[in-house]
């Protein structure tokens, strides 16, 4: 399991917690605007080494049928995985060309 | 291809979705640590960033179970929990607590101290941004020589920080702690084999973490990992371990590499002139000669 974005939904007063307690995991908004540049997989050269999903700080990467694949919705385009990819699977391009 | 790091981890994500700014080294040590604890860790955060960017209500980004402490409380609400769920009937789970350079060694270093004194079955991990960034960069008292922040300006005559980083690993090792352990994001394998370890020993356990901060360090968002490895190889920070009343040293660079490069890359030393350089070159010296001396080499 991990946080996972929910539908949305406007919040009645019943579903405002009555103390500082609430669900775990509970997403309701992206992160993907804060990107300028994102890494684009290159999956020809990938060998799923998995360094670049050690080394995420969002934990946006995950390996898929041996290659990195990346969720768009909360990578924020650190470009943190680029410069680990030591084979230069990763590129990062501009994100409005 | 297998990594045996990741194979170790657990594939779910704990640490998700959360606003911490891009290429956080913070948010990589929190992470990674629950990566390697799992869906029983009950994660303690004080005020600071990753409780500031993790629990935006109701965007909740940890998906253990995760509560905010008081500032000053970090270690002290480990206790309770652990207690508490013990007395519950529970065994099965870890509490970890994760605060910053400046509510571990200034103001959450009392509450730390009594539950090491304890011996609290519990896991502290700081990680050390080198000031409180949460606030907008102000000195904390693991906030390094020379470094400039908001309270330690640099000008002509006084050139940032007047005074030394806080020796938090030994301060808890003086302790006689069961396990205490230095870190960085740099290291990563390093840090998940630390953490791992630390969920196996009984009693209290330490473990100090350099995580830099793009924001508060004047570094690019993709420089974290490489500043991070950098400042174990030019010998600023080192990989060590506390056991059984023991120091081991766990990575020796065999030529440190340039500490004058390490520095200038971070906007927060841009001002330093040679004789600072100098006077950090000469303290590194020394303190590697300490360390020559006590600590074992494995
Ligand atoms: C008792 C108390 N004093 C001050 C604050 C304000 N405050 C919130 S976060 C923070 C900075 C935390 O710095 P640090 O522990 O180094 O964590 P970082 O934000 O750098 O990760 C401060 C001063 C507070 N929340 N509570
Ligand atoms: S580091 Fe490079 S080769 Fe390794 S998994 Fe990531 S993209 Fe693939
Ligand atoms: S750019 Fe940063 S957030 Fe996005 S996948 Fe790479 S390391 Fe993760
Ligand atoms: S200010 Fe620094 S420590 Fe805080 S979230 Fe941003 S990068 Fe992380
Ligand atoms: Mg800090």
């Amino acid at each position: 399991m991990k946080p996972y974005l929910r539908e949305q939904k406007a919040f009645s007063f019943d579903d405002v917690p009555e103390n500082t307690s609430f669900e775990a995991g509970y997403l309701v908004t992206v992160n993907s605007g804060w990107r300028s540049i994102r890494p684009v997989i290159d999956t020809g050269r990938c060998v799923g080494c998995e360094q670049c999903y050690l080394y995420c700080p969002d934990g946006v990467i995950s390996i898929q049928n041996g290659k990195a694949v990346i969720d768009y919705d909360f990578c924020k385009g650190c470009g943190i995985c680029a410069k680990i990819c030591k084979i230069g699977a990763i590129g990062m391009e501009a994100e409005h060309k | 291809m297998a990594n045996p790091t990741a194979e170790k981890l657990s594939r779910d994500e704990y640490f998700y979705g959360h606003k911490a700014c891009a290429g956080c080294g913070g948010s990589l040590a929190v992470r990674a640590a629950l990566k390697v604890l799992g869906q029983n860790a009950v994660s303690v955060l004080p005020a600071g960033c990753m409780s500031a960017v993790g629990f935006n209500f109701p965007q909740l980004c940890f998906s253990n179970n995760s509560i905010i402490s008081t500032f000053a409380g970090t270690a002290s609400m480990l206790t309770g929990i652990e207690a508490g769920l013990r007395a519950k009937g529970y065994s099965d789970f870890t509490a970890v607590g994760f605060a910053g350079d400046g509510g571990t060694a200034d103001i959450g270093i009392q509450a730390l101290s009594g539950a090491i004194a304890r011996n609290d079955n519990i896991i502290y991990i700081c990680d050390d941004n080198e000031a409180y960034m949460n606030t907008g960069i102000q000195k904390s008292g693991l906030t390094p020589f020379g470094a400039r922040t908001t309270t330690t300006p640099a000008g002509s005559n006084i050139h940032g920080n007047l005074r030394p980083k806080k020796n938090m690993f030994e301060i808890a090792a003086a302790h006689g702690i069961p396990y205490a352990a230095t870190a960085s994001v740099g290291y990563i394998t390093d840090f998940i084999k630390k953490v791992e370890k630390a969920s196996k020993i009984q009693g209290t356990k330490y473990i100090h973490v350099i995580a830099p901060c793009p924001t508060g360090w004047g570094i690019q968002p993709d420089e974290t990992v490489e500043i991070a490895k950098e400042v174990v190889d030019c010998g600023l920070w080192y990989l060590a371990e506390y056991e059984n009343g023991e120091f081991t040293l766990n990575h020796k660079p065999k030529d440190f590499s340039s500490v004058e490069a390490y520095l200038k890359k971070q906007g927060r030393f841009k001002h330093l002139d040679l004789d600072d350089i100098k006077t950090i070159i000469a303290s590194r010296d020394k303190k590697w000669a300490y360390i020559e001396k006590n600590f074992a080499y494995r």
